[in-house]
């Protein structure tokens, strides 16, 4: 039975998985983020007091979600990459940084849309907003410091390490930057507070949790193309890439 | 009697003092850094002194990362070039207790001569007599924490190319709580309120970063060693 387990941890074998399972997770995102959307965008009421504008939350709050996710993705494969010696786990999280930083930016860029309407200007320096950015950062150091060395195997011990302390700092910078804000200036996370205090309407709810789980399956799907790339591309001198690639072993 | 653990790492304390001792000019660039970058924000923002009152806790604190974060790469850079840090690696005593001993030292090299020269500035700054002892307490508590979160960055980016900026990158996101705290507990006392928030808050981060980051940086060493 072990044999079955722990078949998958080696790449040739993952890289089988990977591609069977893409299409179907491909699939399933496709069709939630159709619901999402459509439920999001046609049948959800207009906001009392926000109009229409609130809508952007259905793509700015999942996006959110999922930058903060695959930061927490991205530091735990990286830690077991790092203690167990797990190729896989390695590759995940190198190839989980663009994906974090682009949901991070994607946040960013709804946010600052979202802010001009509701708080009359581009850029609050809002502590969620400003944590966001930091959280930008965090990723953007990542890929940097695995871009700037060549041996794969130090470039994700390295990574990894550097998440790690990321991780470790993570709540201090959240909650520093919150202590700084409410001290400067009024608060004014009131006009989005999303589905803390205030009750959600179910109407508006539902498509909400339906986009989270269309971007979370995203994330797995883009996960899984940019795996088995990474595979083929660090396992290239060996025989079972050659024999795909179509060349001579 | 063979070496302690005690007397190998102050014998690592000494040497980086004796080094630093030997090239002063190492030493002080940073310090010229810390000083040109207050004297260019009268220039760029105008000299009211109103104005310069209200920026001047969050200059200093920005002047004294960047002079901390520009200084990191003497912290390991010569050791590894000339091999001594695989000595240090290959020592019967732990790896973090010497890397400790080694931060503790550029410490003293670079955050403590801030802390000392920062008044002078403050006062170019119209920073009110009242919040100095506040700036002093904050950065001695402060400058340990730059200088210990910077060695991780130091460490990961050992003998790579591009390394001075890259070491900017990973290590000013992390010198943002720092930051807030430092300048935070600055301009409370300049305007009259209890700065012991701020304070604890900083030495809690002190006590935090003391206990985590030799393991970190000695386990970055490891791995840029390998």
């Amino acid at each position: 039975m072990n044999i079955i387990n722990y078949k998958y941890a080696a790449p040739r074998n993952f890289y089988r998985l990977a591609g069977t399972l893409t299409p179907w997770f491909g699939l399933i995102t496709a069709v939630l983020l159709g619901i999402g959307l459509y439920f999001g965008l046609f049948v959800a009421p207009a906001d009392y007091q926000q109009g229409e504008s609130y809508r952007i939350m259905f793509i700015h709050v999942p996006a959110a979600w999922m930058s903060m996710f695959v930061y927490m993705m991205l530091a735990g494969s990286g830690a077991v990459g790092l203690i167990w010696n797990i190729k896989l786990a390695d590759m995940l999280a190198t190839v989980s940084a663009p994906i974090g930083a682009s949901f991070t930016f994607l946040a960013l860029v709804t946010g600052s849309l979202w802010g001009k309407p509701m708080w009359g200007t581009w850029w609050e320096w809002d502590a969620r907003l400003t944590s966001e950015l930091l959280l930008f950062f965090l990723y953007i150091g990542f890929m940097a410091l695995q871009a700037a060395i060549d041996d794969p195997r130090r470039a994700s011990r390295a990574g990894a390490l550097l998440a790690l302390v990321g991780v470790l700092n993570i709540p201090v910078i959240h909650f520093s930057v919150q202590w700084w804000n409410t001290l400067h200036q009024p608060a004014s996370i009131s006009a989005i507070n999303k589905i803390g205090a205030p009750a959600i309407h179910p109407s508006m709810l539902y498509p909400l949790l339906i986009m989270a789980l269309a971007f979370t399956l995203f994330y797995f799907t883009v996960a899984l193309m940019r795996m088995r790339a990474e595979i083929l591309q660090r396992e290239r001198h060996t025989a079972w890439v050659g024999e795909i690639a179509g060349g001579k072993a | 009697m063979a070496p302690t653990l005690f007397s190998t790492s102050r014998s690592v304390f000494l040497r980086d003092l004796t080094l630093a001792a030997r090239k002063p000019a190492d030493m002080i660039t940073p310090l010229v850094f810390f000083s040109i970058v207050i004297s260019l924000f009268p220039l760029g923002v105008g000299p009211e002194p109103a104005l310069l009152r209200t920026l001047a806790p969050g200059v200093l604190w920005v002047a004294a990362l960047l002079a901390t974060m520009l200084s990191l790469s003497r912290l390991f850079a010569s050791d590894y070039a000339d091999g001594t840090l695989e000595q240090m690696l290959m020592s019967p005593q732990p790896l973090s207790a010497l890397v400790a001993a080694k931060i503790l030292a550029h410490w003293v090299t670079t955050g403590l001569p801030l802390v000392l020269l920062s008044p002078v500035l403050a006062i170019q700054l119209q920073l009110p007599t009242a919040a100095m002892p506040t700036l002093l307490l904050a950065l001695l508590l402060g400058t340990p924490v730059l200088s210990l979160l910077g060695s991780v960055g130091a460490a990961l980016t050992l003998g790579l190319r591009g390394g001075g900026v890259l070491v900017s990158l990973l290590v000013l996101p992390l010198y943002t709580p720092i930051l807030i705290f430092g300048a935070g507990a600055v301009a409370a006392s300049a305007t009259g309120q209890n700065p012991e928030a701020y304070l604890s808050l900083l030495g809690a981060f002190l006590i935090m970063a003391l206990g985590f980051v030799p393991f970190a940086t000695a386990a970055a060493l490891r791995i840029s060693l390998d």
